[in-house]
């Protein structure tokens, strides 16, 4: 039985670092144009979960996983090529990570690297893709600047912006928001509920308001299981686990 | 006085003042260096020093031909051990894990950098010059000094990649590059400076040593230049050597005046490569 709008499902994944487990058999699925909030305190598996969904956990050979997580139906590991799959599912990272090239070409390094090579057809994704992210008026004149110049916000919604311009469908956060002011916070949320209209979102975060905020629904997570996931509104004032209850109050984590 | 020597801010003092001290000391040598060349050589300086044929035994003239020797040996040292060395940083970096055969590898260019020049000059005659037959010659030269050099460019190259924070192969990989796009795009432009760096010192080395090019290339004296790279050429440190040791009654000014210049184009160099890094780091910095 296949849901059509579960944009990704994770079936039984576990996750070892160096034969640690990070991960312990979590199965739940995201749905097509949500927010998912992930919660738990530290160690519990979020960002390992987040770099499992687009295969950045290549890059680390003490990884290890096994069970599947399907993106519109095909296998991560089995059915997409990895680069593809990079493209499909953009990330941004919990600190800002502009390139320290200019701003227009911190945008153009996904198409490039794509293969485009056209000047129109660069600047108008360029362009679209600051529009998206709520950036372009405040650089559209200093395009050609280092995107290092800009403050941290800004470099967070360039961030968004890079991740935009391959036209990925889900777009992973990972705490993007920890080292950024209550303005340039609310920035970021105010693009996600916009993002959301068109990609599916998933956003790790240690604050549990920011969670409350902005998610339609959020599991928390708990030394690498899942130990609850619901609409928001219920993780925050129902919660069925006691554990979950326990950590949205603010006891531990 | 014990009690002062408690005192935190007199520590600070005391330390401080040792600390300038013993940075103080490493530039008396080189200012003692240079200004001891500049004022006994800067008298033969002349544009025929520069571009004329020794005359009289070398005694008198110029030192073009050990200039150009010098700037051949120079050329053909980094066009050999350039590619490689930046080429297996990369892969040192980038590609390998780190496993049996990497540590050998690491080992071998920590040992290939104490190796004394000498034994490269041997080393040189034995392979190139004699077995591979390219006798004394500019090519046998420039090969013998690129070995030398090999494991200045691989270290500094691969200090330089590594320097490279890993959020930038981390945001490429996440925008659906490939390990060489990662590399090519994101992180080797921004190892470029500390490359360069490497470049320079083995270009400082190449030029000034003596002993490697002994046996591999350097001629006493020339009458002409040398045509190919299969020909002998005169060096400036062997001139050097030569004119302190072979040749009587040199004037010592031509000695100095000789260290002078190549004192000074190794000064351009540097000088050259910090422009360039300057630049890089006007441009990007993070």
């Amino acid at each position: 039985m296949v849901n059509a709008s579960e944009k990704i499902q994770v079936k039984e994944l576990s996750v070892t670092y160096d034969s640690v487990p990070a991960l312990r058999s979590v199965s739940f699925s995201v749905l097509e144009h949500e927010i998912l909030g992930i919660i738990g305190p530290a160690n519990s598996g979020k960002t390992t979960f987040l770099r499992t969904l687009n295969r950045l956990s290549d890059l680390n050979p003490k990884l290890k996983s096994s069970g599947e997580v399907l993106i519109d139906e095909k296998d991560i590991y089995k059915k997409w090529n990895v680069f593809q799959l990079r493209k499909k599912v953009g990330m941004v990272f919990a600190l800002p990570s502009p390139l320290p090239i200019s701003i227009f070409e911190n945008l153009a390094y996904g198409p490039r690297r794509d293969g485009v090579r056209n000047k129109t057809r660069l600047s108008e994704t360029v362009e679209r893709s600051l529009k998206a992210a709520f950036l372009w008026d405040e650089v559209k004149d200093r395009l050609n600047e280092s995107a290092m110049k800009l403050s941290g916000g800004q470099q967070q919604r360039l961030c968004i912006a890079r991740t935009l311009a391959l036209e990925p469908e889900v777009i992973l956060f990972d705490e993007p928001c920890s080292g950024l002011d209550p303005i340039s916070t609310a920035m970021i949320e105010d693009a996600m509920r916009e993002l959301k209209k068109r990609y599916t979102l998933i956003l790790v975060t240690n604050n549990t308001k920011q969670a409350a905020r902005v998610s339609d629904r959020v599991a928390f997570f708990l030394m690498g299981e899942l130990v609850e996931i619901d609409q928001a509104q219920k993780i925050f004032t129902v919660p069925k686990d006691k554990r979950t209850e326990g950590y949205v109050s603010g006891r531990y984590g | 006085m014990i009690r002062l020597f408690k005192d935190p801010k007199f520590q600070e003092k005391v330390v401080f003042l040792f600390l300038f001290l013993a940075t103080l000391i490493i530039i008396v040598p080189v200012v003692l260096v240079i200004a001891l060349i500049v004022a006994r050589g800067s008298s033969v300086l002349s544009w025929e020093f520069l571009t004329a044929m020794p005359r009289m035994g070398m005694r008198a003239g110029g030192i073009f031909p050990a200039i150009v020797g010098t700037s051949y040996l120079v050329a053909g040292t980094l066009i050999f051990a350039l590619p490689i060395g930046i080429f297996s940083a990369i892969y040192l970096s980038e590609y390998s894990r780190r496993n049996a055969l990497t540590r050998l590898i690491e080992l071998a260019i920590v040992n290939l950098a104490g190796v004394p020049s000498v034994v490269y000059g041997l080393f040189g005659l034995g392979l190139f010059v004699l077995f591979l037959k390219f006798g004394a010659s500019i090519l046998a030269g420039s090969l013998t000094l690129g070995v030398m050099v090999l494991p200045v460019i691989v270290t500094a190259s691969r200090e330089a990649l590594q320097s490279v924070p890993k959020t930038f192969r981390e945001v490429s990989y996440s925008l659906g590059a490939t390990r060489w796009q990662t590399i090519r795009h994101a992180v080797l432009p921004h190892a470029l400076p500390g490359i360069l760096t490497g470049a320079v010192l083995s270009l400082s080395r190449a030029a000034g040593e003596t002993a490697p090019i002994l046996f591999t290339v350097a001629a006493f004296y020339l009458p002409r230049l040398p045509k190919s790279v299969f020909d002998q050429a005169m060096a400036l440190p062997y001139h050097l050597y030569v004119l302190s040791t072979q040749v009587p009654n040199v004037k010592l000014e031509l000695q100095y005046g000789t260290a002078l210049v190549l004192v000074g184009l190794v000064v351009i160099a540097n000088l050259v490569a910090a422009v360039i890094r300057g630049y890089f780091r006007v441009k990007k910095q993070w």
